[in-house]
């Protein structure tokens, strides 16, 4: 499937703003399942300077400021993607979980000790005795890893309730354990939360899914706004994708911008600014199928 | 040459106080284990028992005197009252063979190599981690490991522009590294402080022994330094970034970036605009190109690192990354001083270089790793446990704890292992220190300084030591070691002349004006003019209240007393006003009033809290204004409010004169020691608006009112404005209102009238703006400043003596606040022009989940 995405924020502010400097994080990754075939990015107003790295987790991110004074910000981000059905392992054939969580902490092979960035607590992720005891209902002794996983990511969506109104973008994932309701990031967070008490990697998966529901099926929740959801890591598979907000393995109706050990490593966008008073934020995201040879 | 009693016994009895008896279990500086003086020491050591206890004392005292003179301190965190602790140096320094000094920079040199090849490798193609040689929790439960840092390659590679490291002796007698230092390291300009005054102490010895200079340490870090910027400019700017005054460091800042001739900032100061960073000056934004930075990288960067920083700069680490500015040393090398690092360094440069670690680490064990744990699980009670990732982490000592807290402490440990290190502490070695009249043996660390000057790593020839009478006392900070010691390398042959003086530091190119001078300085030195000055006028107000109370008794004039008292608050704030409406004034009330005033820190406005204030606004502009003028700003104590004697007329006239003195020698300093740049310009701004401000509010208050006795008032307001003299002079004794608000009011040749203190306005405003660069036009403040002026020479003296409101002079009051009005606009356009700068920067609002389709 071929997709246009279209990624709006807009900042207003009270007072003008005189100096803004961010980091957008809107240019999805080009990795197995996915081609990123254009990328382009609007800023209004037009800022001094943009400049694009790539962070340590391979995403690309674009550092711009603006330093004229301004009430508003407006950043759009507008991609073209190629997403591709990846083969996914059997889920009962992988291997038992204390296996991989053996090889990870031992740490012998390569793809292991990397996959290991993301098997230790980071900024939005503590670890939580109650994570532990509700993730190993999942995961019972010798269980196969991703099988259990996809159970946790089951029950994550049946025993949590979707509730935009409750959580903003920080709310602690102790918090959501005991209120039982929050949005995909929080879920994603508690997931996360629960695989790496067990000793597992996982990370965080930043990106979009796609809104155009099929003929007579419900339109799924998080369409038309930035999305996330989570990967586990399996030895010799790599990093398998679980969207618990939804309740499926993202494939291809979910595209991917990038991933990082939480929220805080791949937020669409981070800035710091100068004046400014009260501020607003809306978002606006386009996820539409274009018709392409590939297709 | 024995020291032991027996061989002492034959000396005269004034040097047989040299006695000196180390327990002879660790290893001992001065003597070997038979108790014999070492031979570095033996020429020293004479030298000593020539001087005897007398002159050992006599010179300890000069090493005082001298620090104090220097102005030497050592901040420990926190308030104000305690910001400054004084600096003790011990008279004897450690003494050390050429040939071991060079053996130790060697080492260090080696051990430089290591971690800048780590750091290379960490923020690079992280090797070790695909070798398997570096386990993952190493380098990603490590806070230190920065990974907005990781591909940013610092110039030549070099991530440690400049080191220090924590040394001591095993009972060996073999150096250990204690610790790492690489960001910012503190103690350098301790240690050349310390060279300065101990080498003027005992200038015999000093020349005798051919000590090597350490003065060679700052010019390669200055050099260094250029040659970096000079990659980026013709005409580089190198500031030194400090957490500012309330950092225990402050006082080396200071120290710092005087000696090497930088611009001290803070993070507020600079800002990055498009990729490059810059100064934030009163003439507008100057490029900077290298930051040598005193601040932890986290605090760096609140849009990189960590976002709620406050004293970072939005956007550095997108400076660095594009190459735009050289942070030195480079972002992330934090992550070089956890003590994790340390057991696992001899496995490095094993690796690196393919040669053992030649200057071994305190012995330490990272529960991380199996085998490591279990040798700390058997041997706790050897050990010391720390935190495995932090620097400057508590730790805990094994020998101390309880058989319960040692379990708890290892079923912690076993819950979270690779966050905690096991550590065997390092004996130490011990120094003779002149404590009480004798040479007692204090334990002894070192802390050894390395620069690399382009080529290779340079390490200071001398060092910074610090010696407790125990050896627990002497943990790691500089703040835990009871005195310090000057480090002597002693030359086999005559050492190179080099001179110590300041002046061995290359000569800088002659510059008149300062217009680098930072917007947050400036806005504090224009405070700190204003805060003075309202205390002075403060000072003046209450003692000529306290004059007139001599009695317990309610004196003759209460009337005019009160509004005396009123008008120390601007007009009606006055608490009696409330208080009193209608009610006769009541003596005590009016007596609880001034000493409320005079002595409650707690209330706005009070002179107490004045004090303060202007204390606080001039410890964060110390590296601006003189080191007498900050003494004399800390010896203004007030007398505590509940002391008997603070409610005594006598006592307190007394008190309050030593302030006015403490004050009046302030201005004097100013006035003589400080270069007419744009910083004196604004302090002095700053007294010139509040001199005009206090003295436009006391005749408001006190001469307005026409049903009052007025002769009263009259000398009360001569005093207060500190004119009585000149209108004696004048006017004889004749008091009457015109000729009283003429002298304080429109004479220009009264340095305390109104009119005075705008004319400099109207010079300085002027000044500023030609400085500064502003156009042509005359600008806000120019023009408050000229109108104001005129206004207040043209005034109908005569006219405002009237009495034309129902029982008041209206006239008077009505115009005294329109200048009062003007003057603060004056005030809010400078601060609006000028000094504008410390809206601190927040972070975006971020939201995932859309609100809006």
């Amino acid at each position: 499937m071929r997709y246009r995405v279209r990624h709006t924020t807009t900042y207003a502010y009270s007072d003008p703003v005189v100096l803004c400097q961010n980091q957008a994080r809107l240019s999805p990754q080009t990795m197995p399942g996915q081609t990123r075939l254009e990328f382009s990015l609007e800023i209004n107003p037009v800022p001094a300077i943009r400049r694009p790295w790539t962070d340590a987790f391979g995403n690309e991110v674009w550092y711009f400021s603006v330093e004229s004074p301004h009430h508003q910000l407006e950043v759009t981000g507008r991609s073209l993607v190629d997403r591709h059905v990846q083969p996914l392992p059997n889920p009962s054939e992988t291997p038992p979980w204390e296996t991989v969580r053996g090889g990870l902490a031992s740490g012998r092979e390569l793809a292991d000790r990397f996959a290991s960035q993301f098997r230790f607590e980071s900024p939005f992720i503590v670890e939580l005795p109650e994570a532990r005891q509700y993730a190993l209902v999942s995961f019972t002794p010798n269980r196969p890893v991703v099988e259990a996983a996809i159970d946790l990511t089951r029950r994550i969506f049946e025993e949590f309730d979707y509730s935009p109104a409750t959580t903003s973008v920080s709310t602690p994932t102790r918090e959501v354990f005991q209120t039982r309701r929050g949005v995909c990031q929080d879920f994603a967070h508690l997931q996360i939360t629960c695989l790496r008490t067990l000793g597992l990697a996982a990370r965080y998966v930043s990106g979009y899914l796609v809104t155009e529901p099929p003929p007579g099926k419900p339109k799924l929740i998080g369409a038309d706004a930035s999305h996330a959801w989570l990967a586990v890591y399996c030895p010799g598979w790599g990093w398998i994708d679980l969207d618990p907000t939804n309740n499926v393995i993202p494939q291809e109706k979910h595209v991917t911008v990038g991933w990082g050990r939480d929220y805080g490593d791949i937020c669409p966008i981070a800035g710091v600014f100068t004046g400014g008073g009260r501020q607003a934020m809306t978002v606006a995201v386009d996820v539409t199928p274009v018709a392409s040879g590939a297709a | 040459m024995k020291l032991i009693p027996g061989a002492e016994s034959a000396l005269p009895p004034g040097e047989s106080a040299l006695h000196y008896r180390p327990a002879g279990l660790t290893h001992d500086e001065m003597l070997d284990p038979d108790r014999n003086v070492r031979p570095a020491w033996s020429r020293f050591v004479s030298g000593l028992r020539e001087m005897g206890p007398q002159g050992l004392t006599q010179r300890t005292e000069q090493v005082r005197h001298l620090l104090r003179e220097n102005g030497v301190t050592y901040n420990v965190y926190g308030a104000a009252k305690d910001l400054d602790r004084p600096w003790l140096l011990d008279l004897l320094p450690l003494l050390m063979p050429e040939a071991e000094m060079k053996s130790l920079a060697e080492a260090l040199k080696q051990r430089l190599k290591v971690l800048n090849r780590l750091a290379q490798d960490i923020y690079g193609p992280r090797t070790l981690l695909q070798s398997g040689l570096m386990p993952a929790e190493f380098l990603f439960k490590h806070p230190g490991y920065l990974l907005p840092c990781f591909g940013i390659t610092p110039p030549d590679d070099v991530f440690l522009n400049w080191y220090a490291a924590q040394l001591a002796r095993d009972k060996s007698g073999r150096w250990v590294v204690l610790g790492d230092r690489t960001q910012g390291p503190s103690g350098a300009g301790y240690a050349v402080e310390n060279r300065v005054v101990v080498s003027r102490t005992l200038p015999q010895d000093f020349h005798s022994l051919n000590v090597v200079r350490v003065a060679s340490y700052f010019v390669t870090l200055k050099n260094s330094m250029l040659r970096l910027a000079a990659r980026l400019s013709d005409n580089p700017r190198v500031v030194l970034l400090s957490p500012g005054p309330r950092s225990s460091r402050y006082f080396e800042d200071v120290y710092l970036s005087r000696y090497l001739g930088y611009t001290l900032v803070e993070g507020g100061d600079l800002t990055v605009r498009g990729d490059g960073v810059f100064l934030k000056t009163l003439g507008g934004l100057l490029p900077v190109h290298v930051i040598l930075r005193r601040l932890g990288d986290l605090d760096c960067d609140p849009l990189d690192l960590r976002p709620d920083s406050h004293v970072g700069v939005p956007a550095l680490a997108q400076a660095a990354r594009a190459g735009r500015v050289i942070v030195a040393n480079a972002l992330g090398s934090g992550f070089l001083e956890a003590p994790v690092v340390q057991a696992l360094l001899p496995e490095f440069c094993r690796e690196f270089l393919g040669e053992e670690l030649q200057l071994p680490s305190i012995p330490t064990w990272w529960c991380g790793r199996p085998a490591d744990f279990a040798y700390v699980e058997a041997n706790l009670e050897e050990l010391v446990i720390r935190p495995a990732f932090l620097s400057r982490g508590k730790s805990l000592l094994g020998w101390k704890l309880s058989a319960q807290e040692k379990a708890d402490l290892l079923a912690r440990i076993r819950a979270k292992p690779a966050r905690f290190v096991g550590q065997s502490p390092v004996a130490g070695s011990t120094a003779p220190v002149w404590v009480d009249g004798k040479l007692q043996p204090w334990n002894l660390t070192l802390r050894s300084f390395a620069v690399y000057d382009g080529k290779e790593y340079q390490v200071m020839p001398g060092g910074l030591c610090r010696v407790a009478p125990d050896s627990v006392l002497l943990a790691e900070s500089m703040a835990a070691g009871q005195r310090s010691k000057d480090l002597w390398v002693l030359s086999d042959g005559p050492v190179d002349s080099v001179t110590l003086l300041r002046d061995s530091v290359p000569a800088l190119s002659l510059r008149r004006s300062t217009n680098d001078l930072p917007s947050r300085a400036a806005d504090h030195l224009y405070w700190l003019g204003r805060l003075v000055e309202r205390a002075e006028a403060f000072v003046r107000q209450i003692r000529s209240i306290v004059a007139r109370m001599t009695t317990e008794v309610q004196p003759p004039g209460l009337a005019a007393m009160r509004l005396l008292v009123e008008s120390l608050c601007d007009p009606g704030m006055s608490p009696l006003c409330v208080k009193t409406i209608g009610a006769p004034a009541d003596w005590s009330q009016v007596r609880a009033e001034v000493w409320s005033f005079l002595r409650d820190r707690t209330r706005r406005g009070s002179l107490a809290k004045t004090l303060e204030d202007a204390r606080g606004t001039a410890s964060v502009v110390r590296d601006r204004i003189a080191i007498d003028s900050w003494r004399i700003l800390n010896q203004m104590e007030l007398l505590p409010a509940n002391s008997p004697e603070s409610t005594e007329p006598g006592r307190v006239l007394l008190e309050l004169n030593q302030i006015l003195t403490l004050l009046s020698a302030f201005s004097g300093l100013g006035a003589e020691s400080m270069t007419r740049g744009p910083g004196w310009r604004f302090l002095d701004m700053g007294r010139r608006v509040e001199r005009a401000q206090q003295t436009l509010r006391v005749v408001r208050g006190l001469l307005v009112n026409a049903q009052v006795e007025l002769l009263p008032r009259l000398e009360a307001m001569l005093e207060i404005a500190d004119s009585s003299m000149t209108y004696r002079y004048r006017y004889l004794t004749t008091l009457q209102l015109a000729p009283v608000l003429d002298l304080v009011l429109g004479d220009d040749t009264n340095p305390r009238a109104v009119i005075y203190q705008l004319v400099a306005l109207v010079d300085h405003a002027n000044q500023i703006a030609a400085q500064t660069g502003d156009t042509n036009d005359e600008s806000p403040q120019c023009r408050l400043a000229r109108e104001l002026h005129s206004e207040v020479r043209l005034a109908d003296i005569e006219a405002l003596c009237e009495v034309n409101g129902l029982n008041d002079r209206e006239a008077l009051a009505t115009r005294l606040d329109n200048w009062l009005d003007a003057l603060r606009g004056f005030s809010d356009s400078v601060t609006h022009a000028y000094l504008t700068h410390t809206v601190a920067p927040r972070q975006l609002t971020q939201l995932l989940v859309a609100t809006t389709k």
